[in-house]
């Protein structure tokens, strides 16, 4: 009887051949892309960035510690951004998703009217929705709040419509069976089932909504971003590390809570 | 034995807090924020008005998407955004993986798990344009900044996703890796990785989308690609310009997720 001498290998011949395809694809492709990139770079500057970094470090240093109080207005109207962003982004993303979902939209093309709706709101973010909305608002608060939603907008109904999609359908068919109305089926069977992970999407985009808010205030939507591009535009460094130690703050501070509440609900 | 009930019941669906005082309490905490922050708003209905009105002008704009007059510069903005997004996804994707190792509370050393969260906390902290302004002062305009800020905030995402992914890993498969007498390095290719490496595609894959989108935003700080074409678009009060560019955006996003979902079908 013919022995023959095994020898275990991770992949078989031909995975490694296409694998190495793969990987010279993609080496050239990122040679290609660097080649781009490095005929738009000013070398010199680049070679220079570690000094200009430690520089621009040095330069923040001592911080100017009372403008702190200066930017407490200035987060509180950040915080309101994201969030009021978030609550109307929440209540539009109720009728998106329930007309993206397949299971429960009224109408095919109702249905990619809805899903054009999500992904134009996910394609652009909310820098450029408070770009526009400055334009055409002006500047402040309001305007921030309404880029904020937009952008949340689809990324809400995209999850949303998803776990409505997943639903379990026994349940639907049972409260159908008691001879309920369409809008009570969809109370009584379809939220109940989709509500911890909405609330989870909810927590989690407000949480997103926070480190965006501290942005849109860079085009004049609000929030503490105005404070940022001012310090900036000015040098005053010293500004700017405050302005930077309470971003980090703020954001830390949003993930905590967002983390408590959805372990607290779900 | 049959009791009769003289109560009428009528079933209400649970409520999600059970005490009704504490119920009472959190519902007047939302009404009271709500209304303090619609005072805080400062809204000034005049100017809104006004923008409502001129913006009819520039809605119209709008609808009528210009793709002619810019084609250039909007194929030259694209171009530059996707090998920036490109470059800085194979950067992030490489300088996450000893982020990633490094915190995954069960495999790292306390010391090297503090400071790689660290580092994940910092770089996700940041809003895109905030590191990007960073960047853009140290080495100056145009798409290095870019592929910098992108890179940068590649790593805290990635990492973090990763580093959870790697706490949730089977450990016995570990553990029979180990009895073969593997040495760490080898621990951690047939015993780790392949447990990993489809969820790590999927982000890579996932991170590539949220960089093009980034790249877009980025671009108004000076930090290269479509973004400066936009933010000049606006500046010229382009409009017809503009709108041309997000809708080509929005084209390449929904490539970007059909590839996307092409990719994690394959995976499964």
């Amino acid at each position: 009887m013919p022995t023959k001498d095994y020898n275990w290998q991770l992949k078989g011949s031909l995975r490694i051949v296409k694998e190495l395809l793969f990987w010279a694809a993609g080496i050239w492709l990122f040679i290609y892309c660097w080649n781009i990139i490095s005929a738009r770079t000013m070398w010199p500057f680049v070679y220079d960035g570690a000094e200009q970094a430690a520089k621009l470090v040095g330069r923040m240093f001592p911080p100017n510690w009372p403008y702190f109080i200066e930017l407490l207005r200035p987060i509180w109207d950040t915080i309101t951004i994201a969030t009021l962003g978030t609550m109307a982004a929440i209540i539009f993303s109720l009728f998106v998703a329930f007309l993206a979902a397949e299971n429960t939209s009224p109408h095919p093309i109702l249905r990619q009217l809805a899903l054009l709706i999500i992904v134009t709101s996910r394609s652009v973010s909310s820098l450029i929705w408070a770009i526009i909305l400055v334009i055409i608002l002006g500047p402040g608060v309001l305007a921030g709040i309404i880029a904020i939603s937009f952008r949340s907008i689809g990324f809400v109904s995209k999850l949303l419509y998803e776990s409505i999609e997943e639903i379990d359908k026994n349940q639907v068919e049972a409260v159908e069976a008691t001879g309920a109305s369409k809008f009570s089926t969809l109370i009584y069977s379809v939220v109940p089932q989709v509500f911890p992970s909405f609330v989870g999407t909810a927590v989690y985009r407000w949480d997103i909504n926070i480190r965006e808010s501290t942005v849109v205030g860079l085009v004049g939507a609000g929030g503490i971003g105005l404070q940022l591009n001012e310090a900036i535009l000015g040098l005053k460094w010293p500004d700017a590390i405050i302005i930077f130690m309470m971003i980090l703050s703020l954001v830390l501070f949003s993930e905590l809570f967002s983390a408590k509440i959805r372990k607290t609900l779900i | 034995m049959l009791t009769e009930s003289k109560k009428e019941y009528s079933w209400h669906p649970p409520h999600l807090i059970k005490s009704k005082n504490k119920r009472l309490l959190i519902y007047i905490m939302i009404a009271a924020y709500l209304i303090f922050t619609f005072i805080s708003l400062r809204i000034d209905p005049e100017r809104v008005l006004l923008g409502l009105s001129r913006s009819q002008k520039y809605f119209g704009d709008f609808f009528r998407p210009d793709f002619i007059s810019r084609w250039d510069s909007i194929l030259d903005g694209i171009l530059e955004s996707l090998t920036m997004t490109y470059i800085a996804t194979v950067f992030g994707v490489i300088i996450s993986i000893p982020f990633a190792f490094g915190a995954a509370e069960n495999i790292s050393p306390k010391p090297i798990y503090y400071l790689s969260r660290a580092v994940i906390v910092i770089s996700r902290s940041f809003q895109e344009v905030v590191i990007a302004i960073f960047f853009v002062v140290v080495i100056g305009f145009g798409p290095m900044a870019g592929v910098l800020t992108l890179s940068f905030s590649s790593i805290g995402f990635l990492a973090k996703l990763l580093a959870e992914e790697i706490e949730d890993i089977d450990w016995t498969q570990v553990e029979a890796v180990k009895a073969t007498g593997a040495s760490w390095p080898q621990l951690m290719i047939y015993s780790v990785f392949p447990q990993i490496i489809p969820r790590f595609i999927g982000l890579a894959v996932y991170r590539l989308d949220i960089n093009f989108r980034a790249s877009a935003v980025i671009g108004v700080v000076g930090a290269g690609g479509i973004g400066t074409t936009l933010n000049a678009a606006f500046d010229r009060y382009e409009f017809d310009s503009a709108s041309a560019i997000l809708i080509v955006m929005i084209a390449i996003v929904l490539l970007g997720e059909l590839f996307s979902s092409f990719i994690r079908k394959k995976l499964k």
